[in-house]
């Protein structure tokens, strides 16, 4: 990964950032709230790769959304590059939205079927209101096309016509067409098989070398974002509970154990213990006052039951637990 | 997304029902349009001396109890018809869309509003609907379209909020968003071109019923009046003389019935070939 | 003796060929890995050995399976019948399609005790939750009451899993089980299902995309790409000396911490899919070491004791080359 030299201030900062989800069984049924993001605070550092790592219902989706406020948080706040997203009025938010885009999981809803890759490609321009004449907006398409590798022949297709890999690099180019400052990317691999994820990451490799971009990278795949990213960060049911400052920090929460535990290495000299989890994932919608991971933790003790940790720094580490693995 | 539609019109022209429907309703309409030079006769030009005459070689459809030619009042008629019917119908498609696109996009207190008043619509029996109007505007050309606007728009807005609703938590209208699209821009570019394929072949049958609607407000006086033909009308007119002049009521008749079927068998045609029979029927 | 024998197996479906000679042989006790990308072929074959291939349209158009010494290509229904969910087992990817809604997950497991080996309404019951233990659900009495609706995406796989033990078969074949499930879970279900081979002396043929299941759970490897098996070896000697030019490319694509950043490549081109195949060697359109010849003959599968590659330049990588 490029590493830049870390200047003061980060390219995205949130703080105390929560969404919640109200929901109703029926007409007479209490409301009931899920609170899908609560309380984080993560900071983005410029020209280097940030991940967040957890399983379904963690809230990494919800934050990258947040994030480039296609929702609105219920508390707190986004600053990209010093400004507060929520105080800036539409057109200049609009605007903004040219410095940060989102790569989306899943190439084959992403992109809409009815639009070829061309028209696919020009449509940020078009809402952007940047006027081109024919001739720029001809090359511009085949310079987006070919910064991510595909046939710039292919401008004429359309999406049931390319392959998952194609569709998802059509999906990058569409969210480089602004010269964008920062990427999230929600799982852009996810959809896609091995070999074709591999020549994914490499190309995003390669874009962030080449462009400077930041990334915000959400995944699943914890060996993915031990292999791409500079910072982890671990999610748990909405909340962070642990901020690794490198891929190869030991982990210190006992679910950032359990979660490397699982990743199961391709390497029949290296297999895992595997320790059978007792418990169940909590109930997100009712969500016990301590910890969230206690139900499940081989380390709970009656002091995580009722109090629930709060996330403190240790260094460039962070933490959420009243008893560390190390 | 036109290459895909052009193929789908092909497919609906080479079958037998597509080809043919579409044949007889372009020739009704060009029938139509160009009345004044297919007509073999002015539509009220009265020959009281050849009244309720059978049809011959001058007289392809015989005459009326004015003496007036039967098959050139058809095809004036059919001026009427298609012309009132078209409208409406087109009138009622914008608005039924926007309603619809308004209430399926933005959902939430607006879309149960809106849903309220287009179900109040669809309650109404479409003549009832009609009847309405001819009493607060009066008889004639424009309370008839007004009546078929409102009569049919119920339809249409279901239809396109239906569609609205089930694309637009696409993961692609969200990556619209993402780059800055303001609603308008999506509905047009992403939303809408989607609702328009059944809606327009949900508009396609509402027309045949619509001529059907227009005939029965002629029949009973409340539409389109003399001198000007109409179809409904002048089959009112010809029950009196039902015996003596048995093609007055069979001429006109039979019109309304080529022309509603041909648009049915087309509109069926073309649900066939675009597929879309889940999204049109069960309304 | 092996338990399984496949020999040769191809499948096709109208004028396709989408599986060609697949050949591949499992102990009792043992865990093989079906491994591929999407058109390997991989579900293919599960629904070939389970004798399900008429559902979809496609028939066995070569080769022999024998189970237990019985040639299941061929073979009635009645009889294959009696032989599924009894002898054999199926479970499938996705735990949401294979539960029936409508009835509770205990009655699910029921039936097929009841059905394949006459137990009675209350013995079923009884073994059923007896099974749900085994798994690791916890208050299994309770779950066994509960519709699936009421429960998470691991616990409907355990109960999956349980409709394919309740029969007691001998052979048990998981058609990627984990791959809809979070990772946690997902470690937990591949560690169950290998104690259950081991304690019961099951055979297992796991078919998955995930190199690291494949690591950890099995004994022995089959690569499959596009429909043809490339490379079959022991899992020590797959992942140590990859031989086959795919099955280099494939492990080399999977992403390590502490690898040097840059050095991921994945391989060039796209996954063929059936009615597209490359004509002689299926992969030499994205094979590095490609020659005239690989676009002429199919290669041959050269036996080398319990390794089979089918390249014409067969060359042994070091480990994680």
């Amino acid at each position: 990964m490029a590493e830049a030299s870390q200047p003061a201030v980060p390219l995205l900062q949130a703080r105390g950032l929560t969404r919640v989800f109200s929901s109703r069984a029926s007409l007479f049924a209490k409301k009931r709230e899920l609170a899908a993001v609560s309380d984080v605070d993560l900071d983005v550092a410029r020209g280097r790769v940030t991940g967040v790592v957890g399983e379904s219902g963690c809230g990494k989706s919800t934050l990258a959304r947040l994030v480039l406020r296609l929702l609105e948080p219920s508390r707190g706040s986004v600053a990209f590059d010093g400004i507060d997203l929520a105080s800036v009025p539409a057109p200049a938010l609009r605007l903004l939205r040219r410095r940060m885009q989102m790569v989306f999981q899943d190439p084959y809803s992403s992109i809409d079927p009815r639009y070829s890759v061309r028209d696919t490609l020009l449509e940020p321009l078009l809402v952007q209101r940047a006027q081109l004449d024919a001739a720029a907006q001809d090359a511009r398409v085949a310079g987006l096309m070919s910064m991510v590798g595909l046939n710039p022949t292919l401008a004429a297709s359309y999406p049931h016509q390319l392959s998952g890999g194609q569709k998802q690099r059509v999906g990058i180019a569409r969210a480089l067409a602004m010269q964008p400052d920062f990427l999230v990317l929600d799982e852009p691999t996810a959809s896609l098989d091995v070999s074709i994820q591999a020549q994914i990451i490499a190309l995003l490799e390669k874009l962030q070398q080449d462009l400077g971009l930041t990334y915000l990278f959400i995944s699943h795949d914890l060996g993915l974002v031990r292999y791409f990213c500079n910072r982890i960060v671990v999610m748990y049911l909405g909340r962070v509970v642990e901020i690794l400052p490198d891929p190869e920090a030991p982990p210190r929460h006992p679910y950032t154990r359990a979660l490397i535990d699982s990743s199961f290495e391709p390497d029949p000299t290296r297999r895992r213990v595997v320790t059978l989890l007792h418990g169940e994932i909590a109930d997100a919608f009712n969500l016990p006052p301590g910890c969230a991971y206690a139900a499940r933790c081989p380390q709970a003790s009656a002091r995580c039951r009722d109090e629930r940790p709060v996330l403190a720094q240790d260094g460039a580490h962070s933490l959420a637990c009243h008893h560390p693995l190390c | 997304m036109s290459g895909l539609r052009k193929t789908a019109l092909w497919r609906v022209v080479s079958t037998w029902r597509g080809g043919l429907s579409l044949a007889v309703m372009l020739l009704l309409a060009l029938a139509a349009v160009f009345a004044p030079w297919v007509a073999p006769y002015p539509y009220d030009i009265q020959n009281l001396s050849a009244t309720n005459k059978d049809p011959s070689m001058g007289h392809w459809l015989g005459t009326d109890e004015f003496g007036r030619d039967v098959l050139s009042r058809i095809i004036f008629g059919a001026r009427t018809s298609l012309a009132v019917a078209l409208t409406g119908i087109s009138v009622s498609v914008t608005l039924g869309m926007c309603l619809g696109a308004a209430a399926g996009y933005f959902g939430g207190l607006f879309d149960r509003a809106v849903t309220a008043v287009v179900d109040l619509t669809w309650s109404f029996p479409e003549v009832l609907i009609a009847l309405i109007f001819v009493a607060i505007l009066g008889p004639g050309l424009y309370s008839t379209m007004v009546a078929i606007s409102i009569a049919y728009l119920a339809q249409f807005s279901r239809l396109t909020r239906a569609q609205i609703m089930a694309i637009k938590n696409e993961t692609y209208v969200e990556a619209a968003a993402n780059l800055g699209s303001g609603h308008l821009h999506i509905l047009f570019r992403h939303l809408l071109p989607n609702a328009i394929t059944p809606v327009i072949v949900a508009g396609m049958l509402a027309t045949g019923d619509a001529i059907i609607l227009e005939a029965t407000l002629g029949f009973f006086g409340l539409g389109v009046q003399p001198p000007k033909p109409s179809w409904g009308a002048m089959m009112s007119s010809g029950t009196a003389q039902i015996f003596l002049a048995p093609w007055t009521i069979l001429g006109p008749g039979l019109a309304i019935a080529v022309a509603v079927v041909s648009i049915n068998l087309f509109g069926d045609a073309l649900i066939d070939a675009l597929d879309i029979r889940n999204r049109v029927r069960d309304l | 003796m092996a338990l399984l024998d496949v020999s040769d197996l191809s499948v096709g479906i109208g004028a396709l060929q989408p599986l060609d000679r697949i050949s591949f042989a499992l102990k009792k006790g043992r865990i093989l890995g079906l491994v591929g990308e999407s058109g390997s072929g991989k579900s293919l074959t599960a629904m070939a050995l389970m004798g399900l291939l008429p559902l979809i349209g496609a028939r066995v158009s070569g080769g022999s399976v024998r189970f237990d010494d019985t040639e299941l290509v061929g073979l009635p229904e009645e009889v294959y019948r009696s032989l599924r969910g009894r002898r054999m087992a199926l479970i499938t990817q996705n735990p949401m399609t294979s539960l029936d809604p409508m009835l509770r997950v205990g009655a699910q497991i029921d039936q097929v005790g009841q059905l394949h080996l006459g137990l009675s309404a209350a013995a079923a019951k009884a073994s059923s939750i007896d099974l749900l233990r085994q798994l690791r659900i916890p208050d299994s009495a309770t779950v066994h009451q509960q519709y699936p609706h009421q429960m998470s995406g691991g616990m409907k796989q355990r109960v999956v899993i349980a409709m394919a033990l309740a029969g007691e078969p001998e052979l048990i074949i998981a058609d990627e089980p984990t791959t809809a499930l979070d990772v946690t879970i997902q470690a937990q279900i591949i560690q169950i299902l290998v104690d259950l081979v081991r304690q019961r002396g099951l055979a297992l043929v796991l078919i998955t995309h995930d190199m690291g299941v494949v690591a950890q759970a099995c004994d022995q490897v089959v690569v499959l790409y596009a429909g043809r098996v490339a490379e079959s070896n022991t899992v020590d000697a797959i992942f140590a000396r990859p031989t086959h030019p795919y099955t280099q490319a494939l492990i080399a694509c999977i992403p390590r911490a502490g690898q040097a950043p840059g050095s991921l490549k994945g391989i060039a081109g796209m996954v063929p899919s059936v009615g597209s195949y490359a004509p002689g060697c299926r992969y030499h359109p994205r094979c590095g070491k490609a020659q005239p010849i690989c676009q002429g003959e199919v290669p041959v599968l050269q036996l080398q004791a319990e390794h089979r590659v089918a390249c014409h330049f067969a060359q042994p990588q070091g480990a994680h080359g």
